[in-house]
């Protein structure tokens, strides 16, 4: 009988294993035959942008980061390292696709249109959503984890239902895949070809858990098991994850079922304002993730193209500097929820009990009336 | 008006929806060409397609959580789990997705999912296919709880849950789906679904029941009329909400309440109406209300089952408690009461 060893030095968790890269860390543009034609519309000035919405989702990352140390925030989950995950698929969507995503996805909220407050709202503690997912077609950040694979599986069943071309993305993490959702999801969605893209931000941790405890082989690899086809893929070159994504979506749209599209990458904070990673994490690990920084790349590609001169960047600092100053604004500017909202919308319809605590809460703090303020 | 079974009436009640709103679906395991295992799905999937009538792998938490998202395409989804035992795998999407996406959405998404549950015992089935876990449900907001109890709630209140914008579990209780009533299928909803009804009006003692303990109910309120008591038997048909003010109406009237149901006492829907009631009518009262219900034990074996579920006999014990008869229900005379437990 076969005894499973862990090998953590080539366990599938390893970067090292062979992944979809069409940018160099060092910023050279390899060609890949299977890949290149799924980005072959992005010309400078379309990386350009690529660019500059990393920066931008970086800038308001280091912003709410600041935010949140100042106490202006309960929480922060720090996307700082994957912006190209974020991004590159993000920007494959179709605005009448749906993302659901965790809480980490502020990159993709920011490409779906979500507005700086929208953003702000969960974290400052003001609603336990920050936007109508419908105005955006993405689903409230998810805490549970895994969950939101199989609303993704689900929603995408009804779009095949509908006879429509959209798809569903979900996005998950490294830690997600050993949740039973995330595999059910997989049951689901290959079973009936549903039109969903599960897109797994592999960032090497799930807080503390190294990925090497939650897969013995690259995580890509368990979705063929499935009868899903997968893609490993440089997490940090936003021109490869964009490949990925498309490749996926489209294999959605034509009527072939879901992908699997692992986005190896890092993260580079803390899981959250919470956490401290220095007391389970290699500061050698760190540096050497550094060294594949998924804006650098850009920058260098451009600056060989002889895209990035003094006044893009100039240009890149003016928008990001403007994106973070909307950003705490709006935090800042957010009105505080008022005492009724507390029982606002847990029903649809009218419920008796709920009405009656409502009325007797009501009755209660009319007694303050006159008062200061109860904070 | 049609004579049908229990669960014949619930097979109707869902055609009706299916045929009213083509958005209405049903997912579950075995629904289809079996007709699911007791039936209830019967012949559905030959006149609807198995788009409408979806069998699944095996996979509860699979099962809702695609439903999740099916109502977030503007579905529908009527699920069935299959046994009331089988329902934990799907607890965590039902509690925090199911529950919590209107409130978190703050009314964007609505979650009008449809949750059948064969619940209850009696029918000497195996560990994992008698229990009556409502109370789980019942504590969580977002969530309505009901259950039926005869052929015309089956079929109108199925379609009040489906047509409910909010998530409903629906509880069947499964020993009395060979039942036979009378459903008038052209009637609309007598009652809306969240009322309680009176089942026998009564003087003396108010007897609260749902599911598959009413007709039992039923049955002690005729045998108690035959030693001169009068019993007021409210079948509560809405577990959250429970309809107050019909039981509360009832108990300033009798001064008397006995609450029974199978599942387990401790921190049961008879805990909360005993409360909520006390609260609400103290001074109407003429005795603590008493609770006539399951043991704190898992659900025993077959051949233990008559002990564990209240009957005509225990229900009687829990009258008699309540009027101040001899009853094995009151304190052992003599007995301290401990400090602890």
């Amino acid at each position: 009988m076969h005894t499973p060893v862990r090998h953590p030095e080539n366990s599938g968790s390893s970067p090292t294993d062979p992944y979809v890269q069409l940018i160099t860390p060092e910023g050279v543009r390899v060609p890949d035959p299977l890949y290149d034609r799924w980005v072959k519309d992005v010309d400078g000035a379309r990386l350009r942008e690529l660019f500059l919405d990393m920066a931008v989702i970086r800038r308001i990352d280091t912003e709410a980061t600041a935010l949140q140390r100042q106490g202006e925030l309960g929480l922060w989950p720090p996307l700082l390292g994957q912006e190209a995950a974020q991004i590159g698929s993000g920007r494959s969507l179709r605005s009448s696709d749906f993302a659901f995503t965790s809480y980490r996805e502020n990159g993709v909220a920011y490409c779906r249109g979500v507005g700086m407050e929208d953003l702000m709202r969960v974290w400052r503690g003001n609603a336990a959503a920050g936007w109508d997912p419908y105005s955006v077609n993405m689903a409230p950040t998810q805490v549970i984890i895994g969950a939101q694979a199989l609303h993704a599986a689900g929603y995408a069943m009804g779009i095949s239902y509908d006879g429509s071309d959209d798809a569903a993305i979900s996005y998950f993490g490294d830690g997600a895949t050993s949740q039973g959702d995330v595999n059910e999801a997989m049951v689901f969605a290959a079973s009936y070809q549903a039109p969903v893209v599960f897109f797994c931000t592999n960032n090497q941790w799930a807080i503390s858990e190294p990925v090497t405890l939650q897969a013995q082989v690259p995580i890509a690899n368990r979705a063929p098991g499935f009868g899903i086809p997968s893609i490993r893929v440089d997490g940090n070159d936003v021109l490869a994850v964009m490949a990925a994504t498309r490749e996926a979506l489209d294999r959605a749209r034509t009527g072939n079922g879901p992908t699997f599209v692992e986005a190896v990458t890092y993260r580079m904070g803390p899981h959250t304002t919470a956490d401290d990673p220095t007391r389970y994490r290699d500061a050698a690990e760190l540096e050497q993730w550094r060294g594949k920084d998924p804006l650098a790349r850009v920058q260098a590609l451009l600056e060989t193209m002889g895209l990035f001169d003094a006044a893009f960047a100039a240009d890149v600092d003016a928008r990001t500097d403007a994106a973070a100053a909307e950003l705490r604004a709006a935090c800042l500017g957010m009105p505080d929820p008022q005492p009724a909202d507390v029982f606002a919308h847990v029903y649809a319809e009218p419920h008796s009990w709920l009405d009656r605590q409502q009325e007797q809460y009501s009755r209660y703090l009319s007694g303050f009336a006159g008062e200061a303020t109860r904070s | 008006m049609t004579t049908m079974t229990f669960g014949k009436a619930i097979t109707a009640g869902l055609r009706r929806a299916m045929e009213n709103d083509p958005k209405v679906l049903i997912m579950g395991e075995d629904v289809g060409k079996l007709g699911g295992v007791f039936r209830i799905t019967d012949g559905l999937q030959k006149d609807f397609g198995a788009d409408r009538v979806v069998d699944t792998p095996l996979a509860e938490s699979g099962i809702m959580g695609t439903a999740v998202g099916l109502a977030f395409r503007g579905y529908r989804p009527v699920v069935e789990i299959q046994f009331d035992g089988f329902i934990y795998p799907a607890f965590d999407q039902i509690v925090s997705q199911v529950a919590k996406m209107h409130y978190r959405t703050r009314g964007a998404v609505k979650l009008p999912l449809t949750i059948r549950v064969p619940f209850g015992g009696g029918i000497g089935s195996p560990e994992h296919h008698s229990e009556s876990p409502e109370a789980y449900f019942t504590h969580t907001s977002g969530l309505r709880v009901i259950s039926v109890s005869n052929p015309q709630d089956a079929y109108t209140m199925i379609q009040q849950a489906i047509a409910s914008d909010d998530p409903v579990l629906y509880f069947e209780p499964k020993r009395r789906y060979h039942v036979k009533g009378e459903v008038e299928e052209a009637a609309e909803a007598q009652l809306p679904m969240g009322a309680a009804r009176v089942v026998t009006p009564g003087s003396d003692v108010t007897l609260v029941a749902y599911g598959p303990l009413v007709p039992t109910a039923r049955d002690a309120a005729v045998a108690a009329s035959d030693e001169g008591v009068s019993v007021e038997v409210i079948d509560l048909r809405s577990l959250a909400p429970v309809d107050f003010a019909t039981v509360e109406a009832s108990v300033r009237k009798t001064g008397r309440l006995v609450i029974t149901h199978e599942a387990a006492q401790f921190g049961g829907l008879g805990a909360e109406i005993a409360a909520s009631i006390t609260e609400r009518c103290f001074d109407y009262l003429e005795h603590a209300p008493v609770r006539v219900t399951g043991f704190d034990i898992p659900y025993p074996p077959a051949r233990l089952e008559s002990h564990h579920l209240p009957d005509l006999d225990r229900i009687l014990d829990g009258v008699d408690c309540v009027l101040r008869r001899p009853s094995s229900l009151a304190p052992a005379p003599g007995r301290t009461v401990s400090a602890v437990g």
